[in-house]
């Protein structure tokens, strides 16, 4: 993939952001998939420690880029029984903020509150979410993103749908 | 549900009729003085599994566990013995530890300043003068879990002064953990990779019960056996040569060693090979000639469910913690063996896409027990079926009763020590120690 030097603001990344998560929210997998860079990491930590090394510790998710492809495939075949039926999700996403960024790719970080709807009541997701972002001929892809839970040292309920 | 079946407002639940040989009382999941009972009768009295020597290492670790609702703090003593201690100070009952582990030479109550050794004796308190004299220091030692016992590693404790030794509670399936061991070039497995922990709203017998169902993967899992190179479907088809066995005292297992004998690749029952994990291998060859590694590497991890809590599954462990009637929470770890950091490294990113709250089998497992706890509510019919492959059920060459590898040979083994326990008179003796 050709990388494109010109440095990503604040809107463009918030753009991208908000788009990602309407996709995520909207259950629109292919989509979704396709704001993936080839080395893509998709990464939701477990309690404190994992948030360090995920090579160490159990993570709730930890997929590289073939693995972010296999969780898709999966909620496509319809049998995916956690998402079927899918669950109903709102998230709003604010505080976004460029980290680092250089003439090519930015890191933010901004926080998220997500509410789920099953059968088995409303859930509330809360936390932080960091993106890597890159600039390709493409547009805006994201090349990793980590989703720090506030309660990911608690037992968590079943958390299928795309966070 | 309706209470017809076995149980009176006055008497209590009925287990004798409640519990029968080929089906169960629907209430069995759903009535909150079952549930009563079972921590009496199970949870509070029977061995029950807690931690694993290795989560702590050096004198001063406690980590804290828990025997189903009650918090237990799991220590190394400064003269290397273990000891499961209950999370409350005998002063003023206040919680003592709060983080989920540490080192330290004393536990230290934050209400008043109690502090206690890592055997759970009272080693002082602020203020002495406001009290006449020391003499009750003694008996003023932290609430322990009456017996503590482990094996190759993995500590188990009982709330019962008094009943079966843990070797005799094990049982069979104490060679299991055997083999499970024997994977490990230094013969021990490592709790170091951290912990899921998914919460269901759901009966945890629907778990302990679905850990060795062999019916259930080509349906709950067919979407990621459809997408995925997973072996794990063929392993609980009708043509598995498999066996789902009852090792008796309400341990279960499903020997998948025909399969993985008939597949006859080392390491085939992890989805891998020898030349993947190359130091693994030469590790294991050096250390047992090629003829017994390649049985080992061939033959795998089993897959064992240890009554009532600990359920080992090839790669990983899980742990069940019941909360409530209809809640229970599933820790989860990989598992990791001492010796092997090439097949630990693996063994820790295969577990984290499959289990957990968003694991590609896990959620959907979850998934089902939720949906069973929601169903089991309906008034009618009132019992559950536990049927199948009675007409096909043996007793094999080590006395246990076998089964095809869908059969439900476990969940009635599962049953009938539930039975056991829960019409047991209660043991002599009073207050816990």
């Amino acid at each position: 993939m050709m990388l494109l030097s010109t440095a990503i603001s604040r809107a463009e990344a918030e753009e991208f952001i908000y788009a990602e998560a309407r996709l995520a929210d909207d259950h629109q997998y292919d989509a979704w998939e396709a704001l993936w860079a080839d080395d893509g990491v998709y990464w939701v930590p477990a309690g404190h420690g994992s948030a360090e090394n995920a090579d160490e510790r159990i993570s709730v998710i930890y997929d590289n880029r073939s693995r972010i492809a296999l969780r898709v495939a999966q909620l496509k075949t319809g049998k995916r029984h956690s998402q079927d039926p899918v669950s109903n999700v709102a998230r709003v996403i604010s505080n976004v903020e460029i980290i680092r960024g250089d003439s090519h790719s930015a890191e933010t970080r901004a926080s998220f509150i997500a509410v789920e709807s099953r059968i088995r009541g409303l859930t509330t997701w809360a936390g932080s979410v960091g993106h890597t972002l890159i600039r390709t001929e493409a547009g805006l892809q994201m090349s990793r993103k980590v989703v720090l839970l506030v309660n990911r040292d608690q037992p968590l309920p079943t958390l299928a749908f795309l966070i | 549900m309706t209470a017809s079946a076995g149980s009176t407002a006055l008497a209590g639940p009925d287990y004798q009729r409640l519990i029968e040989a080929d089906r169960v009382h629907g209430s069995l999941y759903t009535d909150p003085r079952v549930f009563a009972d079972e921590l009496e009768c199970i949870w509070y009295r029977t061995w029950v599994y807690v931690g694993h020597e290795s989560e702590v290492p050096q004198p001063g670790d406690y980590v804290v566990k828990n025997i189903g609702p009650q918090s237990v703090i799991m220590t190394r003593h400064r003269d290397g013995t273990v000891h499961l201690l209950l999370n409350r100070c005998s002063h003023r009952a206040n919680q003592i530890c709060e983080a989920a582990r540490g080192n330290s030479r004393a536990l230290r109550c934050q209400y008043h300043g109690w502090t206690f050794a890592t055997d759970g004796t009272l080693l002082g308190y602020p203020f002495r003068q406001g009290y006449a004299g020391d003499e009750a220091k003694a008996a003023l030692g932290l609430g322990r879990v009456a017996r503590t016992g482990s094996y190759r590693g993995f500590v188990f404790g009982s709330f019962a002064a008094e009943g079966p030794t843990l070797a005799e509670h094990l049982g069979a399936a104490a060679g299991v953990l055997d083999r499970l061991t024997r994977l490990s070039p230094e013969g021990d497995v490592r709790i170091t990779a951290g912990w899921l922990r998914h919460k269901v709203e759901a009966n945890w017998k629907l778990l302990v019960e679905n850990e060795t169902d062999g019916y259930h993967p080509q349906f709950v899992h067919a979407s990621i056996f459809e997408v995925g190179q997973s072996g794990v479907g063929a392993l609980y088809s009708e043509k598995s040569a498999a066996t789902a066995r009852d090792l008796g005292d309400g341990h279960t297992e499903h020997d998948l060693r025909p399969q993985f004998r008939a597949l006859n690749v080392p390491l085939g029952w992890f989805g891998t090979t020898e030349e993947r994990l190359p130091a693994y291998a030469r590790t294991m060859r050096e250390l047992h000639g090629d003829t017994v590694a390649r049985q080992i590497l061939v033959d795998g991890s089993p897959h064992v469910m240890i009554f009532p809590n600990l359920f080992v599954a090839e790669i990983q462990m899980f742990v069940i913690q019941p909360l409530a009637v209809d809640q229970t929470v599933q820790h989860v770890t990989p598992l990791q063996f001492a010796g092997a950091p090439d097949l630990n490294r693996r063994l820790l990113h295969q577990v984290s896409g499959s289990v957990g709250p968003a694991g590609l089998l896990l959620a959907d497992d979850s998934e089902m027990y939720e949906r069973n706890q929601r169903g089991v509510q309906s008034l009618a019919p009132e019992w559950l079926a536990l049927r199948r492959g009675l007409h096909r059920e043996h007793v094999d060459d080590e006395g246990h009763l076998a089964g095809a590898a869908t059969d439900e040979t476990t969940q009635r083994g599962i049953w009938r020590h539930i039975k056991e326990l829960m019409t047991a008179p209660a043991p002599a003796g009073g207050e816990r120690a």
